[in-house]
């Protein structure tokens, strides 16, 4: 293997004659320092540009967050929580996979290196499959971009079979993963061993997209769809924070984050009939109780209204809550307000799966070279790049998440 | 040198001759030949742009449009202008087709730093181009470059197309801006300190600068706009309660910055060319160098000069007017440090000389004349109106284009190894200067007396001044005419150029010309850039050689000395 004590006299030598540079270093570069240097500070300015790109979706967003926060307060109830913190601690992971894969391309470990490239590429694979199941439910419910948008709080919404948004989002991944399948049959029975080392993690990757679509429609899917009236998942999220409030005695089950299934119904009938006020207890309820402490009575009131809103049950009374808060109703009853929302969250988070999408082709392309040793201590750059690349994204997404789902 | 002592500097194999066919030229990874083939494209688009120019200056000859075009037309064709000038031609002008060709060379480097990237973006620039051709073709454009909603969200004209490749085209520039800054980071030869850069290096890597981080706020806000059109997303879009002053924010955060990535590669050519041509060393080599870099980064805190007619608060036009000015110390620093170049330099009158020297004139026009639009109750008279055009096109036209046109002079000879016809050079830019003053400066006299920019018809009072300035641009495009033939035909019949014509001092005179495949058979040694002491006129191959300094080492007077102090000289 060339080594870098030959390449010093390569960058005097007066002919190009490459027989002195390894066979990964480019003709330009004198040194392997060089070539790495210069990818690193290139793969840094890209990274700024990707942060001025974004800046201007998180600069719409604050403008627009300023001008009509109640849009955004109330808006913002139909977004996920807990699919939303899947995806976080997800991404998180896949951080770590991606800096460990590093680590074992410098260590020259290069199965390892495949495997943690695979799971990154995993991970990113499960985060879309869990955003498939969000955008799907949302774009159900007509939550979509101000042109389009068609929320409907008085209407009902039946869930028979899979959303023909979801099927769209999934059909790709579907003929990628049965095509991915085929492929690891086929040179597994003829036991190539380079290509069973490239589509076993790809395979991989294929099936968590539906391991996250199963368990995004198991989160989703906490929520009771029966009865007349479509509580719609954020409802019982916005409940179950004001449970401490608001009612815990009077049986709303907070839901396990973790097993949503087998949770009853939401009894929000009973909700309805005494008001928030009269129902909270403890020492927020003695003090609501006080004719003079408005503004605990405003912030109960607030909430139950909110969560009235959220669960689509909103009728009458709008009037009798003063304030920003009595504006909500008409902020996402308006198509042309609550859409905005839903356009940023779109734009955001559709421009932050699309950079995972990319980022999936480079982790793919990485590991088919891995899987041919390409990489040693002297050559890691690509996985480097790629590393700081998938950082990025995942920094962008620790931004978005309290950004549109944290912050109400 | 080695060099020059060949057949006056052409070497007969060059980048030109290493490999033939033409998919050794669409997929080449040399610099040099993506530098070539982004000249041919962005000439095109030039030709293209500038008939469309004359197309609007002959329609303006009289008063209700002398041209058969529908008022709707007329406004297809100056947006086409604009569009095509700022996006297709002046942006990747400088940077891409010269400094491609150039910034390896003069750091001595064989190529970029990342040769395929650079294919890349030429590619994406072409793919850019056709959507942009595509919006031509299907339903035009008429929004005029800058896309203002809501206008832009309401017209049935080919928006989406025009944006998308706009979008396209930033990309390329972005990714040529993020090579630059890579190659002259890591690629300097050993020897060559940041202070030791050739001045036009400088520039690009400020210009660099503003293209990677300005260029992605174009890329999302084209996006949104896009978002705009197929979505009805709200942000930009009065009918969906979006604000169109956030899309001007949007759009003049980058197209700001845009301006100092027009003008900055510019004041790099006419640092060279003034030094070169007057064989005097750059005066103020630092001031000159870190005024580039304070236009890069004030550039980023005046966008909202575009905007004092568009409804912010009283301080914020207060804060933007204030910092507009601020930008004029750094450029008055430039203008000053070249005057102070050329005095009692032996000025050459050569060709790009004289282009410089125009640059000189009108660019400073073109920036005292800002203050006018910096300044507040100024501005409202003049907002819109052909005063603001005038002032623009003093700028980018006789800024920009005059400075590429007299860098294209200068580097020909390196690049194609040909010297052209002088006569016909100076003629050009003589017909070049008086064509753009005849052009232009009546439209400073119209703009003041409220004629207002983009519109198909006028009053009859200012018919005169319309005529003169339609002249001045058939004249203007003749002279530019002139100047293209006098390159051809040094293209075929030029005779073969000297590796150093003009007694330049930088890397890129070095080599021959035109360059070897490597550019550089040997580590050129690194000196002074502005260093003309040792550089001769060799009338035997009309150009100039390199001679060796007289050495100051010891031996002369040791060697007088005994045995004993030599050694201890030793």
């Amino acid at each position: 293997m060339a080594t870098t004590e030959a390449l010093p006299h390569d960058a005097t030598a007066e002919d190009h004659d490459h027989g002195d540079h390894p066979a990964f270093l480019a003709h330009h570069f004198d040194t392997p320092e060089q070539q790495f240097d210069s990818g690193k500070l290139g793969i840094w300015l890209f990274l700024v540009t990707e942060v001025m790109m974004f800046s201007g979706l998180f600069c719409a967003y604050a403008i627009y967050r300023a001008m009509r926060p109640e849009v955004f307060v109330g808006s913002s109830v139909f977004l996920n929580t807990q699919l939303g913190a899947v995806n976080t601690g997800v991404l998180l992971f896949s951080s770590l996979t991606m800096a460990w894969a590093v680590r074992c391309a410098q260590l020259e470990q290069h199965r390892m290196l495949v495997g943690m490239l695979g799971a990154t590429l995993g991970c990113a694979s499960l985060f879309l499959g869990v955003k498939s199941i969000e955008y799907s439910h949302k774009m159900d419910l007509g939550l979509l971009p101000a042109g389009f948008y068609s929320y409907d709080p008085h209407a009902v919404h039946h869930h028979e079979g899979l959303s023909p948004f979801l099927i769209w989002m999934a059909a790709p991944f579907a003929i990628a993963t049965i095509g991915l399948l085929v492929w690891y049959v086929i040179a597994k029975v003829r036991k190539n061993a380079f290509q069973s080392l490239v589509a076993g993690p790809l395979l991989a990757a294929g099936l968590s997209f539906f391991a996250g679509v199963g368990l995004g429609m198991l989160l989703e899917s906490g929520e009771s769809t029966e009865g007349v009236e479509h509580v719609s998942e954020s409802a019982e999220e916005s409940l179950a924070e004001i449970g401490p409030l608001v009612g815990e005695e009077e049986g709303i089950h907070r839901q396990d984050p973790v097993e949503p299934t087998g949770v009853e119904p939401i009894d929000a009938a009973d909700a309805e009939n005494e008001p928030a006020v009269a129902r909270a207890t403890g020492v927020v309820g003695q003090l609501a109780q006080q004719e003079t402490n408005s503004g605990v009575r405003q912030q109960l009131l607030a909430e139950e209204r909110q969560a009235e809103m959220a669960s689509g049950r909103i009728t009458t009374s709008a009037e009798d809550v003063t304030g920003p808060v009595g504006e909500l109703v008409q902020a996402i009853d308006t198509p042309r307000l609550g859409g905005v929302f839903f356009s940023i969250y779109y734009c955001i988070t559709g421009l932050h799966a699309f950079h995972i999408l990319v980022g999936m082709g480079f982790l793919t392309w990485l590991i088919v070279r891995a899987a041919r040793r390409e990489f040693e201590s002297n050559y890691f750059g690509p996985v480097d790049y790629v590393g700081l690349y998938w950082h990025i994204v995942d920094l962008i997404w620790i931004y978005v998440f309290p950004l549109l789902y944290l912050i109400r | 040198m080695a060099t020059s002592a060949t057949h006056a500097g052409y070497a007969a194999d060059n980048y030109l001759n290493h490999s033939r066919g033409l998919a050794s030229w669409l997929f080449t990874l040399d610099h040099k030949r993506i530098g070539v083939m982004y000249l041919i494209g962005i000439l095109t688009s030039f030709l293209v742009g500038g008939l469309l120019a004359m197309a609007i200056r002959a329609h303006l000859m009289a008063p209700d449009g002398a041209l058969p075009l529908t008022n709707d037309q007329y406004n297809q064709v100056f947006t086409l202008h604009g569009a095509i000038m700022v996006f297709l031609f002046i942006i990747p002008s400088v940077p891409a087709a010269l400094g491609n060709f150039l910034v390896p060379v003069m750091l001595g480097a064989k190529d970029v730093a990342f040769p395929r990237m650079n294919l890349g973006s030429f590619y994406l620039w072409c793919f850019g181009a056709l959507f942009l051709v595509g919006a031509l073709l299907s339903s035009g454009l008429d929004t005029g470059w800058t896309f203002y909603t809501p206008y832009s969200t309401t017209t049935d004209t080919s928006v989406v197309l025009a944006t998308f490749g706009a979008f396209v085209l930033g990309f390329s520039s972005i990714f040529t801006g993020l090579n630059f800054i890579v190659t002259i980071n890591t690629m300097r030869p050993p020897g060559m300190t940041w202070f030791r850069m050739p001045l036009f290096l400088w520039a690009t890597y400020a210009t660099s600068i503003i293209q990677v981080l300005a260029t992605p706020v174009l890329g999302i806000t084209l996006l949104l706009l896009i978002a705009e059109r197929t979505m009805h997303i709200g942000i930009f879009d009065p009918e969906y309660n979006g604000d169109p002053v956030t899309y001007q924010h949007f759009f003049w955060f980058y197209s700001h910055p845009a301006v100092y990535i027009m003008i900055l590669p510019g004041f790099g050519i006419i640092s060279e060319l003034i030094s070169v041509h007057s064989h005097k060393g750059i005066f103020g080599y630092r001031f000159i160098a870190y005024s580039s870099i304070a236009i890069a980064l004030l550039g980023f805190l005046v966008w909202g000069h575009h905007m004092f007619t568009s409804g912010m608060s009283n301080l914020t036009t207060i804060v933007f007017s204030a910092l507009t000015f601020s930008v004029s110390i750094p450029s008055a620093i430039k203008v000053f440090n070249w005057l102070a170049t050329m005095y009692k330099g032996s000025i050459s009158l050569t060709t790009p000389m004289c282009y410089a020297l125009s640059f000189l004139f009108l660019f400073t026009i073109g920036g005292l004349t800002g203050l006018f639009l910096g300044t507040l109750n100024t501005d409202l008279h003049l907002h819109d109106t052909y005063f603001i055009v005038s002032h623009f096109h003093y700028v980018m036209m006789g800024g920009t284009v005059v400075a590429f046109v007299g860098g294209l002079f200068h580097w020909w000879p390196k690049m194609f190894g040909r010297m052209y016809n002088e006569f016909w050079g100076r003629i050009s830019a003589a017909i070049v200067f008086i064509g753009f003053n005849l052009t232009f400066f009546p439209q400073f006299i119209l703009g003041s007396r409220g004629m207002p920019r983009r519109y198909a018809t006028y009053d009859v009072e200012f018919q005169g001044l319309h005529q003169m300035s339609s002249i001045g641009a058939f004249l203007l495009g003749f002279g530019l005419l002139v100047a293209g033939l006098t390159l051809l035909h040094a293209l075929f019949k030029g005779k073969l150029a000297p590796s150093n014509p003009w007694g330049g001092a930088t890397l890129e005179w070095h080599c021959s010309s035109p360059p070897p495949h490597y550019n550089f058979a040997h580590a050129p040694v690194v000196g002074d850039p502005y260093e003309f002491d040792h550089i001769d006129y060799d009338r035997s191959i009309d150009g100039y050689v390199f001679t060796s300094p007289p050495r100051e080492v010891l031996p002369k007077t040791p060697q007088a000395e005994p045995a004993t102090a030599k050694d201890s000289h030793s």
